[in-house]
């Protein structure tokens, strides 16, 4: 199995989520994370999809995926040549005797307090997956209450946009 | 663009006229009932009462098979809606254009649990093409076109558009729209000439070729096309159930139909090849058995519509994405080409093997010892006596397999049934969609017992209005393939498949209490008689009652699960594979 991350353009409808989301249950693709959001332009929204699964399924995911009416584009992401993040939000265990080593590390990781409690601390960090893991990993141990993670959103990187002729298709069946 | 103030349910009746819809076979109830009063106006469309939704869901599908145009089908909210999702999935998995419209409760009430509200956009999700929820008047006559559009092009299937009520009463301008606005949807016909070329070249390189055709021939309408390719290079053809009469069942280039149930001549084809030229077909695993030993020495050119099919269960040595009737159509000139080159394909070796399983290896069936009914032998006569203009529609089971078998088809379309998703209680409904769409031609249903149970209530629809079909249940009294397995697989411990139908109910009378005419036929001396009877007949519809021997079983067989290789030709029978080498 390999890790892809899928950058899918549909149409800003109602029920796309569902559809999606039905598709790989249906046809037994696990998803390992899902963000979805509008883009620069209202009518498109953007999915990105991390799915766990060899090539051909994988191939046979995306055809499958572009079958759908509203899905506009589907490009696969290279990690190499992309930016792709995450962010958490993490409530640690944090009393007068560990603080300093909890901040120290939120220091180290370039992450940020964004609420203090007597407590506790809770943290925000945005990163690729392997960064937030080891941060995840080195904040266990001081006592972790809550977790809260978003899914990966991943952009290409260089001066090309993957909306743009996706959005010329719109503008033409207008 | 016309300007016209109206409700929301006249523009859905004016947007159903403007694609052309001329017949709707539903139900009316609570939050559809604004359509219905508007359609009862509609000097264009037809709209024929069922008695139940699912037989409205298959009447349009055999309406569409027979017509190649959209069939339309129509239902209230709530179990209205949910009724239709069998003929609906049924469609999907067969590719057939329909779409069906559903009254939904008030906008303001989707959510609520309220009385007969069922989210069936979301139940109809992973069976249909597409589907639309539509809570906007305005949106009503767009949503229609789009509809019909997506339904009928590409590879064709169900599109399901699910109206509120309040949108059917407001009211509305009537906008046609002058063009569709689908930017995610744009379907590839055109096939790309060098994947056509390199099919050509692997076609006059090869050995052992076979051409094997599914349904999409035939939806595409490319059985004078097929012809042509298939007299050009001399290459056998085997044509699965869902293409039956693509290439004449009677044509010496037919080696007769693959799969579970297909001739030995079919199956070995397949096992042997060298080349498999795939036209509109999927692989699918009635046709395959085992697929890691499915056809293991065969190079495969993948022609489909749907790009998702292609190296879906086969890997695609060569995938081509178009029309298959485009595809064929290059093809053809590809093979010229070829031809004109000086190369072509030489398969006498070929022709020998194959023409040897043909001749060792013909269907056949034995006539019971004790005198009574072979099924084989109704539904070969029926065949025979009604002929190859007919319309042939059968349910699911044995009596759908030996339809396959025992009626020769010599051209498309004429063999309706439901292939992928296996639908009992399909024939009768779908007849009558049939029927109504060729009302001048000889529309045979070839019904089960325990299938004709399942949807006979649109017998009352068919006499009411006037749709005169003919039925021929085979009634062998019990789940026929059903049995059969538990004979070969569950040492004959027939748990559950006595239907007792040759007593109760008595089809016959059924059949007059519905104001049909019954008949029975016991003897097969008697079966030509009857059906000359039935034929007879052209003002009501005739239901006869074939009553026959329930251990008849179809062969031959290649066990579910197991390789094609392992096909029986009758129980622990195997073919001689090297015979004629």
């Amino acid at each position: 199995m390999s890790r892809h991350t899928l950058s899918v353009l549909v149409e800003n409808k109602p029920g796309i989520l569902a559809r999606v989301a039905a598709l790989f249950s249906r046809r037994g693709f696990n998803i390992d994370s899902l963000a979805v959001g509008t883009t620069e332009h209202p009518e498109i929204s953007r999915m990105t999809i991390v799915v766990n699964v060899e090539d051909l399924p994988l191939e046979q995911v995306t055809k499958q995926l572009n079958k759908l009416v509203n899905v506009l584009k589907i490009v696969e992401l290279d990690p190499a040549s992309s930016v792709q993040r995450e962010l958490i939000l993490v409530k640690v265990r944090a009393d007068a005797e560990t603080r300093s080593q909890v901040l120290e590390t939120v220091q180290l990781f370039r992450a940020k307090v964004v609420d203090v409690a007597p407590e506790a601390v809770t943290i925000e960090a945005t990163g690729n997956r392997d960064k937030l893991e080891a941060l995840i990993r080195v904040l266990e141990p001081f006592g972790i209450k809550e977790l809260v993670q978003s899914g990966m959103v991943a952009i290409g990187r260089g001066a090309r946009s993957i909306t743009d002729r996706s959005l010329r298709a719109l503008d033409r069946s207008a | 663009m016309t300007t016209e103030r109206m409700t929301g349910a006249q523009a859905l009746v004016r947007a159903l006229e403007n694609v052309g819809v001329d017949t709707v076979f539903g139900i009316p109830g609570g939050a559809i009932l604004p359509a219905y009063d508007p359609l009862f106006d509609s000097k264009q469309v037809r709209h024929i009462l069922v008695r139940h939704e699912q037989g409205a869901g298959h009447a349009a599908q055999g309406y569409a098979m027979v017509t190649g145009k959209v069939g339309v089908c129509m239902a209230t909210s709530g179990p209205g809606a949910t009724n239709l999702v069998t003929p609906i999935s049924d469609a999907y998995m067969d590719s057939v254009p329909i779409v069906a419209i559903t009254g939904q409760v008030s906008s303001s009430a989707i959510g609520t649990d309220a009385f007969q509200e069922a989210d069936i956009v979301g139940i109809t999700m992973p069976i249909t093409k597409h589907n639309f929820l539509v809570t906007d008047a305005r949106d009503i006559a767009r949503t229609i076109a789009e509809a019909f559009h997506i339904a009928s092009t590409g590879r064709p299937g169900p599109v399901l558009v699910d109206i509120s009520k309040d949108a059917l009463q407001d009211t509305v301008e009537f906008a046609w729209p002058e063009s569709l606005r689908l930017p995610g949807y744009r379907p590839v016909t055109r096939p790309h000439s060098k994947q056509i070329r390199e099919a050509a070249r692997l076609l006059v390189e090869a050995e052992r070729p076979v051409l094997y055709v599914g349904g999409g021939v035939i939806k595409a309408g490319a059985a004078a096309e097929l012809k042509v390719l298939a007299e050009l290079t001399g290459a056998p053809v085997v044509t699965t159930l869902m293409a039956k009469g693509a290439l004449p069942d009677s044509h010496p280039l037919h080696m007769g139909m693959p799969g579970m149930h297909g001739t030995v001549g079919a199956v070995g084809a397949l096992q042997r090849s060298d080349l498999l030229v795939a036209l509109g077909a999927r692989f699918d695993d009635r046709v395959t058995g085992k697929l890691d030993s499915f056809a293991p020495d065969a190079k495969v050119v993948h022609a489909d519509i749907d790009p998702a099919e292609i190296s879906k269960n086969r890997h695609a040595d060569v995938p081509i994405v178009g029309d298959v009737r485009e595809v064929i159509a290059d093809l053809i000139v590809a093979v010229q080409a070829e031809h004109e080159a000086g190369r072509r394909g030489d398969y006498s070796a070929w022709w020998k093997q194959l023409n040897a399983w043909r001749e060792t290896y013909p269907l056949g069936y034995d006539h019971p010892e004790d005198g009574s009914l072979a099924p084989q032998y109704v539904i070969e006569q029926i065949g025979k006596m009604v002929g190859p203009d007919a319309y042939y529609v059968a349910g699911v089971g044995q009596h759908q397999m030996w339809a396959a078998q025992f009626i020769k088809y010599e051209r498309p379309g004429a063999f309706l049934n439901s292939g992928g998703a296996g639908t009992m209680g399909y024939a009768i409904p779908a007849a009558m969609g049939a029927k109504v769409a060729k009302p001048d031609a000889q529309v045979w249903a070839i019904d089960g017992d325990g299938c004709f149970q399942m949807t006979n209530q649109e017998l009352a629809t068919c006499v009411v209005e006037g749709i005169p079909i003919k039925v021929a249940v085979i009634n062998n009294g019990n789940l026929g393939m059903v049995r059969q397995w538990q004979t070969l697989f569950y040492n004959e411990r027939y748990s559950n498949t006595d239907l007792h139908s040759k007593r109760i109910p008595d089809f016959v009378k059924l059949a007059e209490a519905y104001g049909c005419v019954g008949l029975r036929c016991e003897r097969p001396e008697d079966v030509e008689g009857t059906i000359a009877k039935a034929m007879e007949i052209n003002d009501t519809p005739v239901v006869i009652d074939f009553v026959v021997h329930k251990d008849a079983m179809v062969w031959p067989m290649v066990a579910a699960g197991t390789s094609n290789d392992d096909i029986k030709i009758a129980r622990d029978m195997a073919p001689d594979w090297e015979n004629g080498d």
